[in-house]
């Protein structure tokens, strides 16, 4: 039963990855802001944590710190775009540019090692379970944690009025909200979340590396896709908790495509057409008449 | 109703990972019984790592271990993409291999983040201790050894470029900080420079598409250009030539793929006979005369003088006047 080691593996690395799909979306979805500022902060945070863990501070202190990197990386995307007009996706690329020299400093070396460092997930190890095991449960804690503190946050009147920004721009000024701050803490918290998750991926991979972004972006946008695909119009709690299932299916088609030992040059296109087929499951699925419900993507 | 079906999905969905993610531990992947199967893992795609894995075939052939014979090889390659690192190296953990092979710092980190049981041999890693891969270079202690692409002595290179130069006052370094293994040589080659009484100008490029103007820009203030091992450079050494033919600038290049492709001469490492040294390492350890835990990092022990003619030639430079250092 080979399927079931990588549908395990695949969670595994899912939930960590899904606090970066949920960063994507709060800005993506959200805020209706397309922000690159992911591939900074992605190694931002797994920066500023294998740093400080290696310079003896508690794991968990390095993991929040790690968050807190990406609050600020937030902040400064957030600030270019609605202080300084510059467009989102320009703000974006500006600040994931400026932190690449940031998170060298930080790390004061392109590379950090924590191989045989104490970890989050080394608490668990140590009662007996499995790497894989471990990371299901501490990353399914935290992602739990922070789609319940997102959940209770967007119930506020900030995080309405956040909603509210993203779904009608001119209607939210137009009853007094100021959407240049919601914005902003739309753009913190979205940042500290990615963050957070390479700060726990950082941990995982037993290193963090200075180049780890590349791509980061296509997989929470990607987590997100197969989440609305196969769950469409589901209320905010919902869709979160299907963000995480969506970037544990992106991993598991990854693992397939790994599995299927494709001639490295083909692999990515290998990845694309798979995504592109369960993308289009359900276009497929209507035109057999197999689908009673109508209606695309909630955008 | 709709709402309710919906909740049920997501719920089922859940669970089945759920159960999935609890049900197994130990299966066993049937595969032949007496071949020798080793995953390799690797970065990148590019010529000096491309060349190393060659070069670790061959070494495995010559120490009796020839693929479809009794050897059969996974490979993998992360396309420069690390978030691929970890499903890789799990994949490879997951199929019993007998060793793994690691090209690159990244590549070797996530397959000994993964086992501490199977056999890993590394290659294309400049400090083995830094990357904590070993406990020393002489005693690594745990499942990993291998080869690193240090160049044994440094100065060996930057003499090179010294005695191609008359008079040389500035002597400009080229590489991509973010990366661990230029930015030790670097910084070594700087040393070497320095002591030797030039000035040393240094430049970084991040990604390749920086790499012209980088040089570009450096190549006016400087008498000639020293690039470490640097998958950047080495990825973009074709560009790197064709600036230093308009600029007259002579480069030395830590690699020799690079100088084939844009430099003009190099006393280094050639990555596919370090790769057969390491698939030697390999072999021994699939017979069970070696185990990492005592086996020393080795150095390459084959420096090669490698002079790009047509460089050469668009430099004015007589390439017969281009000998290795002392």
């Amino acid at each position: 039963m080979d399927i079931l080691i990588l549908v395990q593996s695949a969670t595994s690395q899912g939930v960590v990855w899904a606090l970066l799909a949920i960063g994507v979306f709060i800005t993506f979805r959200i805020l209706d802001i397309a922000d690159l500022t992911a591939e900074g902060s992605f190694p931002l945070g797994a920066g500023i944590a294998a740093i400080s863990i290696t310079s003896g501070y508690s794991p968990w202190i390095a993991t929040l710190l790690g968050f807190f990197g990406g609050v600020l990386a937030g902040l400064v995307s957030g600030l270019l775009h609605t202080k300084l007009k510059i467009p989102a996706l320009l703000a974006g690329i500006i600040t994931m540019t400026g932190l690449y020299s940031v998170t060298s400093r930080v790390m004061q070396a392109p590379n950090i090692a924590l191989l045989g460092e104490k970890t989050v997930f080394s608490w668990f190890q140590s009662l007996g379970l499995n790497k894989i095991n471990a990371t299901i449960i501490v990353g399914t804690l935290i992602a739990a944690l922070v789609i319940l503190l997102l959940f209770l946050f967007f119930r506020t009147e900030t995080g309405l009025a956040i909603r509210a920004t993203g779904d009608n721009i001119d209607m939210s000024e137009a009853n007094g909200i100021n959407t240049d701050n919601m914005k902003m803490i739309g753009y913190m918290i979205s940042n500290g979340c990615i963050a957070l998750s390479g700060a726990l991926i950082a941990q995982n991979n037993g290193f963090a590396d200075l180049n780890s972004g590349v791509g980061t972006i296509v997989i929470g946008l990607a987590s997100i896709i197969i989440a609305e695909v196969l769950f469409r119009n589901q209320p905010l709690l919902f869709r979160l908790i299907t963000i995480v299932v969506g970037a544990i299916i992106y991993r598991f088609i990854l693992a397939i495509v790994f599995e299927l030992n494709v001639e490295p040059a083909d692999s990515k296109i290998a990845s694309a057409i798979v995504l592109v087929l369960c993308l289009s499951l359900p276009q497929i699925r209507g035109k057999l008449g197999l689908n009673k419900s109508k209606g695309g993507v909630k955008k | 109703m709709k709402m309710k079906k919906l909740v049920t999905t997501s719920f089922v969905a859940l669970s089945v990972f759920a159960l999935a993610a609890c049900g197994t531990s130990n299966e066993e992947s049937s595969g032949d019984s007496d071949a020798k199967r080793v995953g390799v893992l690797q970065i990148v795609q590019h010529g000096s790592l491309d060349a190393a894995y060659e070069g670790f075939k061959e070494g495995l052939a010559e120490g009796g271990y020839k693929e479809g014979e009794n050897l059969v090889i996974d490979y993998q390659n992360a396309q420069n993409n690390q978030d691929n690192l970890k499903s890789m190296s799990e994949k490879l953990v997951k199929d019993k291999s007998d060793l793994l092979l690691g090209i690159a710092t990244p590549a070797a980190q996530s397959l000994a983040n993964e086992t501490q049981d199977i056999p890993i041999v590394v290659t294309a890693v400049t400090d083995l201790a830094e990357a904590k891969l070993v406990d020393s270079n002489e005693k690594p202690g745990r499942n990993v050894t291998g080869t690193t692409d240090m160049v044994p002595d440094i100065s060996k290179q930057t003499d090179l470029l010294l005695s191609i130069i008359d008079n040389p006052k500035t002597i400009g370094i080229m590489y991509n900080a973010g990366e661990a293994n230029s930015k030790i040589q670097a910084s070594l080659a700087k040393e070497a420079l320095e002591k030797a009484g030039v000035e040393v100008k240094e430049l970084t490029a991040n990604t390749t598409n920086d790499v012209q103007q980088v040089t570009t820009s450096l190549a006016k203030d400087v008498d000639g250009i020293y690039i470490p091992t640097d998958n950047t450079f080495a990825s973009a050494a074709t560009v790197v030539g064709e600036v230093a033919k308009e600029t007259k600038t002579p480069i030395v290049a830590a690699s020799i793929e690079q100088v084939e492709a844009g430099g003009l001469a190099t006393y280094g490492i050639d990555y596919e006979s370090l790769g057969k040294q390491t698939g030697l390492m390999a072999a021994k350890i699939l017979d069970g005369d070696a185990t990492p835990s005592t086996t020393p990092v080795e150095y390459a022990n084959e420096l090669k003088l490698v002079v790009n003619e047509e460089m050469a030639e668009a430099l004015g430079i007589d390439p017969a006047s281009i000998k290795a250092p002392e």
